[in-house]
C-alpha cells in the first residue's frame, strides 16, 4: 500500500492508499461537521442535511442520484455523527469516474423544497422507529446528559418538534457554512493511481469555496453522579448506559484505551464478560472507547432484567475499581494485543475496511497511519502506558441512564 | 454512457478451488486465495433447530453455546484465551438445518485453530455446572425479542411463512425452555454431530494438501452417525396481529417463491432484486421516496434448499400504517405489469460487482464455498454465476413473475392497531 496526499487552493485535503492487490476502490468525502455544530433550534439540520444530499444537484435528480448508484453496482451509504459527516461508496474501478462526478455532486446538493418537505416524513420516520429501541433512548439520554453544557450534549436525529420546525433555507444556510473546502477530506483507498483521484477532483471539487468553519473543543468537564431515568413498564428488559471521561481523539493515550476497553469489556474474552455475561447475570455488557474532537467517554452498556440490574453495576463498578488501583496483567496484555493485530489485518484486506481509518485519521490529525504503524503502535504498548492512562483517566461511572421498568435506580 | 455495458469483459480472477470427501463422509472444499494474509473457515454440521425435540425448542442454540465451554484438555476459560491468543475471530450460528462455525484469522494460524476446532466438535466438555448459566442466557435473549418489535416481526414472519420445522426461530420459546435439560443438550449433540453431511469450506492464503492433512488429523476419526428424518408440519396462520404498544407499527409480509436449487433461482432473485435490490428498486421509491412512508423497507428473497419466500418488512409510524400496507401489497403486485431493461441493468451491475469484491474477502469465499455445496452438492464458481445472471432477461423473469406472482400472501403486522389487507 502507498499513500499520497495533496491539498486544494480551495483547502480541499485529498488521501490516497492505492494498493494493488485488491479488486475495489472506496471513496469517501468526511465532512467536519455533526450534530455538535448545531445551534438548538437546528437540531437535526446534518443529519436532514445527509439525507437531502441524496435527493441530488441541477445535473441530477434524486431519481438520477439512486438510479445511477445502482448501474455502477455500488455499495454505498452515508452517515452522520456528533462531529462528521461521512458519503461513501465503493465501486469496481471501471466505474470510478461516473460514481465520483455523483458523490462530488451531492455534496452540494440544490435542496428543493418539495424534495424537503417529502424527505422531512422520511427523518420523522426514522426518529419513530428509533422510539422503539429502549437501548437507543438510553444512550441518547446518556450523551445529553454526560456532556450537557457542552457542544457533546446533543441528538444526532433531534426530536419530532426540532426536525418539524426546521426550514429549507435554515438548512441552505447551514449548508454554505459548513460545507467548505477547508472542512471537507477526500479519502480514497484500492485499487487505484492516485493521479486519477487528483484529476477528477479537480474536475468536480476544485470550485468548491473555500475557508473553513472552526468549531470550539474544549475538553468536557462533566458533573459527577448524573442519572437519567425513564421509566417503561411495558419493556421486559432494564438498559442501562453509563459514561466516564476518557482520552480525546487526538491524545496518545488513545490507544492504551482503546486495548483497556477490550480487556475489560469486550463481548467474549474480558473481565466483564466472564463475570456478569459467561455466567448468564445479563443479556449483553459490554464497554467502549469512543473518541471525539476534544474530549473522549466510556461507555459501559448493560442490558438485564430488572432486579438484576443493581448487583451487575456493582459488579462492572468492582472490575474497575480493581484495574484503576492494579491495572491489567500482561497475560491480559499480550492476549488483547493478539486479538486486535488480527483485527487490524483481516479489517485492511478489503478497501471500505481501510477508509474509514484512512479518512478518520486524516480529519482528526491530520495524520496517515498505514497498517504496519497501526501494528507498531500495538506492539509496543506496555502496563506503564495502561497505568498511565488510568491515572489520568480512571473507569468509574460520571453519569447513568437508564430505560426499562425500573423507577428508581439506587447506585 | 452505455448502461450495464462493460467497457471490458469482467474477468473473475481464476478461481483456484479444490473438493476432498474424508472417508467418514466429511466434505472439505478450499480455495487458494494468494493476494490475501488472512484464512477463514465455515463449517456447517447437520445439527440445526428442525431437529430440536417437539418441546423442546431452543435445545440447539443452547447447544451451540454449551459447546465452546471447554474441549479436550482446555476448561472454558483455556479454550478462549488459548482462541484469542491465536488472533481467531469467530462465531456460532444456528439455523434450520445446520449448526454453523465459523472463524478467519492470519493464514499461519489456520492449523492450530483447526486442531482445536476438531476437539470442539468431537470432544467439547458440556459441563453440566456451566447448564444453568446456558440456560439464563437463552432466557435472556428470548425476553429482549420482547422489547425489539422490528426483530420480533421478522421471526413471528417466518414462523408462519415457513413449513414447520423450518421457520421456526432458533431462540426456541419460553414455553419451552423449563422443558430443555443438561440431557436434552447432549442428546442433541450425540444423534446430530457427524462428519457424514458436515462441510467444511477453507479459504483464504492456504495450501490445499496441508490443509487437507490438517483437516485429516483432526477430524479424520470423527465417527460417522445416522442421519435423521425431519417430517414437515403447517404453515400459517395467514394473518396475525400482536399487539404492542409501539411508536411504529411493523409490518411483515412473505409470499411463495422458489427453492434455491430450482432453475428459475436467478429469475427470482432478480423479481426480488427489482423489488428492494438498491435505492432505485420499487419499493424504496415508491413507498420511502415518493410518499415519506416509512425510513425502513425491504423484500429480500430467502430460498432454502427446499422451499423459498420473498420476506418484507416496513416499519411505519401508526397513523400512515395502513397506507404503507396498502402501497406495498400494490407495488409488489404491480411486478406482474412490466419490468424494464434499465431496472435488469442495474440488478446485473450490483450482482457483478458484489462477486468480484467477494474475492477479496476470505471469510465471504469460505462461507460461500460451504453454503453452495449444501444448497446445490457441488461448487458453484464466481465466473458461473455471472453467467447465470447475464443469461437473465426481461422476459424470463417476467414469466417466472406470472408462474408465481406475489398473492396469496402471509402477513403479520405488531402495533396499537390491526389493519387490513386488501389484497
Amino acid at each position: 500500500m502507498q499513500f499520497h496526499e495533496k491539498t486544494f487552493a480551495n483547502d480541499l485535503k485529498i488521501v490516497v492508499e492505492s494498493n494493488a492487490s485488491v479488486h475495489s476502490i472506496a471513496v469517501g468525502f468526511f465532512v467536519r461537521t455533526g450534530a455538535r455544530d448545531e445551534s438548538p433550534e437546528l437540531n437535526g439540520v446534518s443529519h436532514f442535511l445527509e439525507h437531502m444530499a441524496f435527493k441530488g444537484t441541477e445535473n441530477f435528480t434524486a431519481d438520477d442520484v439512486n438510479r445511477i448508484f445502482d448501474e455502477v453496482g455500488a455499495e454505498y451509504n452515508a452517515s452522520t455523527s456528533e462531529e462528521v459527516t461521512i458519503f461513501y461508496a465503493s465501486i469496481l474501478p471501471e466505474y470510478l469516474p461516473q460514481t465520483f462526478e455523483v458523490l462530488a455532486g451531492i455534496l452540494f446538493p440544490t435542496l428543493r423544497q418539495d424534495d424537503f418537505d417529502m424527505e422531512k416524513n422520511v427523518i420523522l420516520e426514522e426518529i419513530s422507529m428509533y422510539q422503539d429501541q429502549p437501548m437507543h433512548i438510553a444512550y441518547e439520554n446518556a450523551m445529553l446528559r454526560h456532556f450537557a453544557g457542552h457542544p457533546l450534549g446533543v441528538s444526532i436525529l433531534g426530536t419530532l418538534d426540532s426536525v418539524g420546525a426546521l426550514t429549507s433555507e435554515q438548512m441552505r444556510q447551514y449548508h454554505a457554512d459548513h460545507y467548505r473546502g477547508g472542512n471537507i477530506t477526500l479519502a480514497v483507498a484500492g485499487n487505484i493511481d492516485p493521479e486519477v483521484i487528483f484529476e477528477l477532483a479537480s474536475q468536480y471539487c476544485s470550485h468548491w469555496p473555500g475557508g473553513r468553519h472552526e468549531r470550539p473543543i474544549p475538553e468536557a468537564e462533566p458533573a459527577s453522579g448524573e442519572i437519567s431515568i425513564v421509566t417503561k413498564e411495558s419493556s421486559i428488559q432494564q438498559n442501562v448506559v453509563q459514561v466516564a471521561p476518557a482520552p480525546p481523539a487526538h491524545s496518545e493515550m488513545r490507544f492504551a484505551s482503546e486495548l483497556l476497553s477490550i480487556v475489560l469489556g469486550e463481548d467474549g474474552g474480558s473481565r466483564i464478560y466472564w463475570d456478569i455475561v459467561d455466567p448468564g447475570h445479563a443479556d449483553f455488557a459490554d464497554l467502549g472507547y469512543y473518541d471525539y474532537d476534544g474530549s473522549g467517554a466510556y461507555m459501559t452498556w448493560l442490558g438485564c432484567q430488572p432486579d438484576s440490574t443493581i448487583d451487575n453495576l456493582k459488579r462492572i463498578q468492582d472490575i474497575y475499581a480493581e484495574v484503576n488501583e492494579n491495572g491489567v496483567n500482561d497475560v491480559e496484555l499480550e492476549q488483547a494485543k493478539n486479538k486486535i493485530a488480527s483485527r487490524i489485518v483481516l479489517r485492511s484486506e478489503r478497501p471500505m475496511g481501510r477508509l474509514s481509518s484512512l479518512g478518520g485519521n486524516w480529519v482528526y490529525r491530520q495524520d496517515y497511519r498505514s497498517v504496519a504503524d497501526d501494528l507498531a503502535s500495538l506492539k509496543a504498548l506496555t502496563l506503564d502506558d495502561i497505568r498511565e492512562t488510568l491515572g489520568r483517566y480512571p473507569l468509574g461511572v460520571s453519569t447513568t441512564a437508564a430505560v426499562g421498568p425500573l423507577a428508581e435506580l439506587n447506585l | 454512457m452505455s448502461v450495464g455495458i462493460l467497457r471490458k469483459a469482467l474477468s473473475m480472477t481464476d478461481q483456484n478451488v479444490h473438493t476432498h470427501q474424508f472417508e467418514n463422509g466429511l466434505m472439505l472444499i478450499v480455495e487458494e486465495m494468494p493476494d490475501v494474509q488472512s484464512a477463514a473457515f465455515s463449517m456447517l454440521i447437520p445439527a440445526g433447530c428442525v431437529y430440536d425435540p417437539p418441546g423442546q425448542h431452543g435445545a440447539a442454540s443452547m447447544l451451540s453455546d454449551l459447546l465452546t465451554r471447554g474441549a479436550g484438555e482446555r476448561d472454558s476459560r483455556e479454550l478462549s484465551s488459548t482462541l484469542d491468543n491465536l488472533g481467531l475471530q469467530r462465531s456460532e450460528h444456528v439455523g434450520a438445518r445446520h449448526t454453523s462455525v465459523y472463524g478467519a484469522a492470519v493464514a499461519d494460524k489456520l492449523n492450530e485453530c483447526l486442531r482445536i476446532y476438531g476437539d470442539i466438535l468431537m470432544r467439547p466438555v458440556l459441563p453440566e455446572d456451566q447448564f444453568e448459566a446456558v440456560r439464563m442466557g437463552a432466557e435472556h435473549s428470548l425476553l429482549s425479542i420482547e422489547d425489539d418489535p422490528q426483530r420480533k416481526t421478522m421471526i413471528e414472519l417466518r414462523r408462519r411463512s415457513f413449513t414447520r420445522p423450518w421457520g421456526l426461530p432458533a431462540d426456541g420459546s419460553l414455553a419451552d425452555l423449563p422443558n430443555i435439560t443438561h440431557n436434552s443438550l447432549r442428546s442433541h449433540f450425540e444423534n446430530c454431530f457427524r462428519p457424514n453431511g458436515s462441510i467444511l469450506g477453507i479459504a483464504g492464503k492456504v495450501d490445499t494438501q496441508e490443509v487437507i492433512q490438517v483437516v485429516g488429523e483432526a477430524l479424520g476419526e470423527w465417527p460417522q452417525k445416522p442421519v435423521l428424518d425431519v417430517s414437515p408440519g403447517e404453515t400459517g396462520p395467514k394473518r396475525d396481529f400482536i399487539e404492542q404498544d409501539t411508536a411504529q407499527t411493523h409490518i411483515g409480509l412473505s409470499y411463495k417463491s422458489v427453492a434455491y436449487p430450482d432453475p428459475d433461482y436467478y429469475n427470482a432473485w432478480a423479481a426480488a432484486s427489482v423489488l428492494s435490490g438498491g435505492m432505485s428498486a420499487r419499493l424504496f421509491t415508491e413507498v420511502r421516496e415518493k410518499r415519506g412512508l416509512c425510513y425502513s423497507i425491504s423484500a429480500s428473497q430467502a430460498s432454502m434448499k427446499h422451499e423459498g419466500r420473498v420476506i418484507c418488512y416496513a416499519g411505519t409510524s401508526n397513523e400512515r400504517a395502513q397506507e404503507t400496507l396498502d402501497v406495498t401489497l400494490q407495488e409488489l403486485k404491480r411486478l406482474g405489469d412490466g419490468i424494464e431493461q434499465s431496472e435488469l441493468d442495474r440488478c446485473k451491475a450490483r450482482a457483478k460487482s458484489s462477486l468480484i469484491m467477494q474475492q477479496e474477502s476470505s471469510r465471504g469465499r469460505a462461507s460461500s464455498l460451504a453454503r453452495n455445496w449444501f444448497l446445490l452438492g457441488e461448487i458453484r464458481m464466481l465466473e458461473e454465476v455471472r453467467e447465470k445472471i447475464d443469461a437473465l432477461t426481461v422476459d424470463s423473469i417476467l414469466e417466472y413473475v406470472h408462474r408465481m406472482p406475489a398473492e396469496d400472501f402471509t402477513v403479520l403486522t405488531i402495533g396499537p392497531k390491526s389493519l387490513e389487507v386488501n389484497s
